[in-house]
């Protein structure tokens, strides 16, 4: 028999597959071990910090959801029940690195260290993104789910070309897996060896659509192997080894080695966003459940178990919660200050002929408004 | 001098004499051109690289800049786009190929929610410097999908600058432009005229990007049109002159934003405005046109401002795509049609 020449690659592919159970650093109740897989726990004060940041996140995203009831906040979909996926990826991230989040990745983005009032100008409706991407190396919360995914790797591969240590960090979820974008994403990345680590937080449903309706694949993770990267299956309520995986790929992307796809089994508590009702789709047991398996809970009880934590600590940090969440209380229940002049800004470089016309008839026609507020 | 205007760099000495040269080649040598006065310009796409393009338009380019400045990409137009966005947040100034216009449809999310707006929504933090070159319209006997005129779709989207050159030595030019730009540009490439040929002195120098061109001056009627129909209106403009018709010619050059002080300049000495192009007319570009002349201008008109455009079907198979083209025959017919006593 004779072989015929063909371009195509024959590369072995060991330890592309994920494991057949998500890795885990710290169990559900608590204890360390579950399954590792190489992974080994944070420092102590890594840990200490990742509670630190889901004690607070979960607090401002609380405060959220019920500013959403008074009105204040157009809409907020909330990533509690997600807080350790959200807090273990964007503390994973070196200072020079890139996150790319969606509208559910809030507590990320102020993990990053963005300021919650410019976190929130987006939800709050006073405009589209409130902080500025290179200042925390943010990019805007992605509302059209997935593409974001292809920026990352732009931005990875950019980062690569000039000779930059960067890594770009996406975020998306299981229902983002299904977008074409998300295909073409993990393929250009794979094939470029694009410094990039995407994370799917797989809560299970993409508003009211559950995951069995998204795939047929094993898992998520599965796919890795399709592109040509290791899939990680984890255990996305254990802030430890979300921290633990994120690090270690964005360590693996930074050294050349190319992309990382990990699936972080986890569950949203809150409906979809405060306009959904999720007792539609899902029942009451289903989020009790889920309730039991609180991120908080779990690492505070390792912390507790280890002498990492004592009250004095929780007490500083419950006041350091609630001054926070008081503080986007007040902003945004101030009143919103916007300009119409504004609109016409950043359409361009500069406004065209046609923009400038527009805005004079706009601020004309509000004159007009105010003179006839007055002289009535 | 603006950056609007001019490349950072400049390349071509004034001095040269004018070489015949065809647009496809023009825009191998602007792609060359700012590859050289840039560090920061990666050329990529399908095809770009090995092959230079379907076109040839990128050709030579990898092998005189290197992959890491120009290279293929998975068959993916979405991801293109997406990447090339990333590329730019990044620093850099991504000139992105679309093999054909039908074929850029998959990335066209991307450019509209994201290309367009991020400028806008990040409050002009982030300036997205993309070019996206995209060989568009008919008359080269394609097969479908190969003939589409999309420009309509992204002239309607606010953010994005979109130009089309009618000659080589414009084609040079407002590529170097589109490069320099720190806008993103959608680059239509009339792929009928890429062979055509002009004996040129290739410069960015000259109209600005988003300048139109005055290609004949004429006393009558100003015919408006761009792209692969500024050499129909021209030849147009000659046939009419056997009718006793003195026809005015202006390239648009750049469809969005539209220069209107041009259009308006000519169209109240000549009183009477014939817009042309290949895609269908309902909802056209030249219905936008024609609407901007009747507000701007309508107490100079004497005439209704008429459309010459393809027919309002889809692009048909290349033994029928005559029928559906206008052509000088079509674009007389207009000009008589405009209430001559």
């Amino acid at each position: 028999m004779t072989t015929v020449a063909h371009p195509s690659g024959t590369a072995a592919a060991p330890g592309l597959l994920p494991s057949a159970t998500p890795l885990q650093l710290i169990d559900a109740d608590g204890r360390p071990g579950g399954n590792p897989g190489g992974l080994s726990l944070p420092a102590p004060e890594v840990l200490g910090e990742l509670y630190r940041r889901m004690v607070l996140g979960r607090q401002v995203d609380i405060q959220a959801t019920a500013l959403t009831k008074q009105g204040r906040l157009a809409v907020y979909p909330s990533s509690r029940g997600q807080d350790a996926c959200q807090v273990g990826a964007a503390l994973a991230l070196r200072d020079a690195d890139w996150l790319f989040p969606t509208y559910r990745d809030t507590v990320a983005i102020l993990t990053r260290g963005v300021p919650a009032e410019q976190a929130l100008t987006l939800l709050r409706g006073d405009w589209h993104c409130g902080y500025d991407p290179y200042q925390y190396r943010v990019a805007p919360q992605c509302t059209p789910l997935a593409t974001n995914t292809l920026h990352a790797v732009g931005l990875a591969h950019a980062a690569r070309l000039r000779g930059q240590d960067q890594v770009a960090l996406a975020l998306l979820g299981d229902g983002a897996t299904s977008e074409g974008d998300t295909h073409e994403a993990l393929n250009f990345a794979a094939v470029w060896r694009a410094p990039v680590v995407f994370l799917v937080q797989n809560n299970g449903y993409a508003i009211s659509v559950p995951l069995a309706k998204q795939t047929a694949a094993p898992t998520l993770a599965a796919k890795g192997i399709g592109y040509g990267m290791p899939g990680v299956l984890i255990d996305g309520n254990d802030a430890a080894v979300v921290y633990a995986a994120v690090r270690s790929a964005v360590e693996r992307a930074a050294a050349g080695g190319g992309p990382t796809l990990i699936e972080a089994l986890t569950y949203r508590i809150e409906a979809h966003t405060n306009a959904d009702d999720a007792t539609r789709y899902r029942d009451a047991e289903e989020v009790e459940s889920w309730l039991a398996r609180d991120p908080i809970v779990r690492l505070e009880t390792y912390l507790r178990a280890n002498a990492l934590l004592d009250d004095a600590t929780t007490r500083r940090l419950t006041a350091e919660a609630e001054r926070l969440a008081a503080e986007v209380r007040d902003q945004m229940n101030a009143d919103v200050s916007v300009d119409p002049a504004e609109l016409f800004e950043h359409v361009y470089a500069r406004p065209t002929a046609a923009l400038e016309r527009q805005r004079a008839e706009l601020l004309a026609e509000l004159e007009l408004e105010e003179a006839a507020e007055e002289g009535r | 001098m603006s950056t609007l205007t001019s490349p950072a760099r400049s390349a071509a000495p004034a001095t040269q004499a004018p070489v015949p040269v065809t647009m496809a080649a023009a825009l191998n040598q602007a792609l060359a051109d700012a590859l050289t006065a840039d560090d920061r310009v990666v050329v990529f796409g399908e095809d770009v690289a090995t092959l230079g393009g379907v076109f040839r338009v990128t050709d030579g380019l990898a092998a005189r800049f290197g992959e890491q400045r120009v290279f293929d990409t998975p068959l993916a137009e979405a991801g293109i786009v997406g990447t090339a966005i990333g590329m730019a947040m990044g620093g850099l100034v991504p000139v992105v190929e679309m093999q054909f216009d039908a074929f850029a449809y998959p990335a066209f999310e991307q450019v509209t929610s994201h290309l367009a707006k991020l400028r806008n929504r990040t409050r002009g933090k982030l300036a997205l410097p993309v070019v996206i070159r995209v060989p568009f319209g008919g008359g080269i006997g394609g097969v479908e999908h190969h003939s589409d005129s999309s420009e309509a779709y992204y002239t309607h989207t606010p953010g994005l600058r979109v130009v089309a050159p009618g000659t080589p030595a414009d084609a040079y030019r407002l590529l170097r432009q589109a490069i320099a730009c720190p806008d993103p540009v959608i680059f239509l490439e009339p792929k009928r005229r890429y062979w055509s040929r002009e004996a040129a002195v290739l410069t960015h120098a000259g109209p600005p990007i988003d300048r139109a061109l005055l290609r004949r001056p004429g006393k009558d009627v100003t015919l408006i049109a761009y792209g692969g129909m500024v050499a129909t209106a021209l030849e147009a403009a000659e046939a009419a002159t056997d009718e006793g018709w003195d026809v005015e010619v202006i390239d648009l050059r750049s469809l969005s934003p539209v220069d209107d002080q041009t259009l308006t300049d000519s169209v109240r000495r000549t009183g009477r405005a014939v817009v042309v192009h290949e895609a269908a007319g309902f909802g056209g570009y030249g219905a936008e046109i024609a609407a901007r002349l009747s507000e701007q201008c309508f107490f100079h008109l004497e005439a209704p401002v008429l459309r010459v455009t393809g027919l309002d079907i889809p692009y048909p198979p290349p033994h029928l795509e005559q029928y559906h083209l206008p052509n000088t025959d079509r674009i007389l017919d207009a000009i008589a049609r405009l209430a001559w006593d």
